[in-house]
């Protein structure tokens, strides 16, 4: 199964939330299904309506810049970044 | 009790008797929140914090009832949510169910006035809407955008909107009724629902702007509306344009401004007990906005806004350069009244005597956007 790596802003707001996880999709948008059907309201962290990945928040597959449709292998390493803001 | 004043005989009989209160100020900062506490004597502060994970919040609010806390607050990287906490700041919980807009042109970017009263929680977006909570902060539902009322058109429209982009800035609920409220839209005014948001009318009669305006029922700058305790008629409000007030419910305004040394500011407060008694905070109405003449000072009046008096003791008066935003001043209801207010620069004053003396409570806080206070059974 691909294996999702969160940012560090993340595990603090959902009980029992991993930094590392595996899940089983095909697409990064699957993926984030799989966490919000854990952790409820996981996807608004996110994603904006439409949907899209928030402004700020980047996503790599095998470190390669990606997007909610991209897909995924099943040895995938998916990196979710908050991306740097501010002082 | 020889020298006692008769407040603080009451705080005894209350201490005796078990009725003593612990002073609670929730402040929210540009790196959280954090909560300020003391007795009644209110000169010994403890302060804890930051919560909310460093979110920046907006305003942080305690309702005085329950003593649960509620923080508007947007991250940079996840997004707006209320946070809320049930035991006092012990543990925290964050909630976006139902903060959203539905598929349209309308999309949330912040969520900042909040309100509690009557069992509900309410706050206000950016874009302008009110949204509502009925199980203490953990769902919401969207209850009104204001869709048929004057500027609707242009106030969600950028390129049209005031610095800041805040949206609807300010929720104030009707003493007795639970479905009567007004709510601030920034740059364009007050509006009231007599029905839960259902329906609305403008409360901007006699208010001033310094610009052209293409409907004269709105586009005005109410940067902060209170209400008298003492009395639920009569308001005060803080506008860009001068101080005003109100004796018929908020809907029509007279300018008091005379007597100030600017017509300008973001905050007031309204006296507990005394029906006369209001407070703000001038600025200097540029590219500055802090206190004029580097010199901190609360501004009273104590007959309606006829005239206004300096409150200075014990506040920093030189090269004391300080802001204090839309949420920034609060007062307690004791009955010798306490009033505190709270910089960009991240400090907190605390008066246990109406203003007429000073102290810094906190000093290295964040940059604060909001304080407010409430005496919870110890």
């Amino acid at each position: 199964m691909p294996e999702l790596h969160l940012p560090p802003t993340l595990p603090s707001l959902y009980t029992d939330l991993p930094r590392r996880l595996d899940v089983d999709a095909a697409t990064v948008d699957e993926a984030i299904d799989r966490l919000e059907e854990r952790w409820p309201g996981l996807r608004d962290r996110l994603c904006e309506p439409g949907p899209a990945l928030r402004r700020h928040i980047n996503v790599y597959v095998d470190r390669e810049r990606a997007g909610l449709e991209t897909a995924l292998e099943p040895g995938s390493r998916v990196d979710v970044i908050a991306a740097i803001s501010g002082g | 009790v020889g020298s006692a004043s008769p407040f603080r005989f009451a705080a005894i009989v209350g201490t005796i008797i078990g009725m003593a209160k612990r002073i609670v100020l929730t402040v929210g900062t540009r790196k959280g929140c954090f909560l300020l506490e003391s007795d009644e004597g209110r000169r010994d502060w403890r302060v804890r914090g930051p919560f909310c994970d460093g979110w920046p919040v907006y305003h942080a609010v305690i309702d005085a009832s329950s003593g649960a806390i509620y923080a508007s607050a947007a991250s940079e990287w996840h997004g707006a949510g209320v946070w809320r906490s049930a035991d006092l700041g012990e543990t925290w919980e964050m909630s976006s169910d139902g903060l959203q807009y539905p598929e349209g042109d309308l999309k949330l970017s912040r969520v900042s006035g909040l309100a509690v009263a009557h069992g509900k929680v309410r706050v206000g977006a950016e874009a302008a809407g009110v949204f509502e909570s009925e199980d203490g902060g953990a769902t919401w539902s969207l209850k009104s955008t204001l869709d048929d009322q004057p500027g609707r058109d242009s106030w969600n429209d950028p390129s049209r909107q005031p610095p800041g982009h805040l949206g609807m800035t300010a929720i104030l609920p009707h003493a007795d009724d639970p479905d009567r409220y007004m709510i601030i839209v920034q740059g364009y005014g007050i509006f009231e629902t007599p029905d839960g948001g259902g329906t609305w009318e403008p409360c901007n009669t006699g208010l001033r702007a310094e610009w052209p305006l293409e409907d004269e029922r709105v586009g005005y700058c109410v940067h902060k509306l209170v209400r008298s305790p003492a009395d639920p008629a009569r308001f005060f409000q803080q506008n860009h344009c001068g101080m005003h007030r109100s004796d018929d419910g908020g809907h029509s305004w007279t300018e008091v401004t005379d007597g100030l040394p600017t017509d300008f500011g973001f905050v007031a407060a309204a006296h507990p007990h005394d029906r006369d008694s209001f407070y703000v905070i001038p600025l200097d109405p540029g590219h500055g906005r802090v206190m004029p003449d580097g010199a901190a000072a609360v501004w009273r009046t104590s007959d309606a806004g006829s005239t206004w008096r300096r409150l200075d003791s014990g506040l920093p008066q030189q090269n004391a350069h300080l802001g204090v935003l839309r949420e920034g001043l609060a007062m307690d209801s004791l009955d010798q009244p306490g009033l505190y207010f709270g910089t960009s620069t991240g400090q907190v004053f605390a008066s246990a005597d109406e203003g007429e003396s000073w102290d810094e409570i906190a000093s290295y806080l964040p940059a604060i956007s909001s304080v407010e206070v409430a005496a919870i059974d110890a």
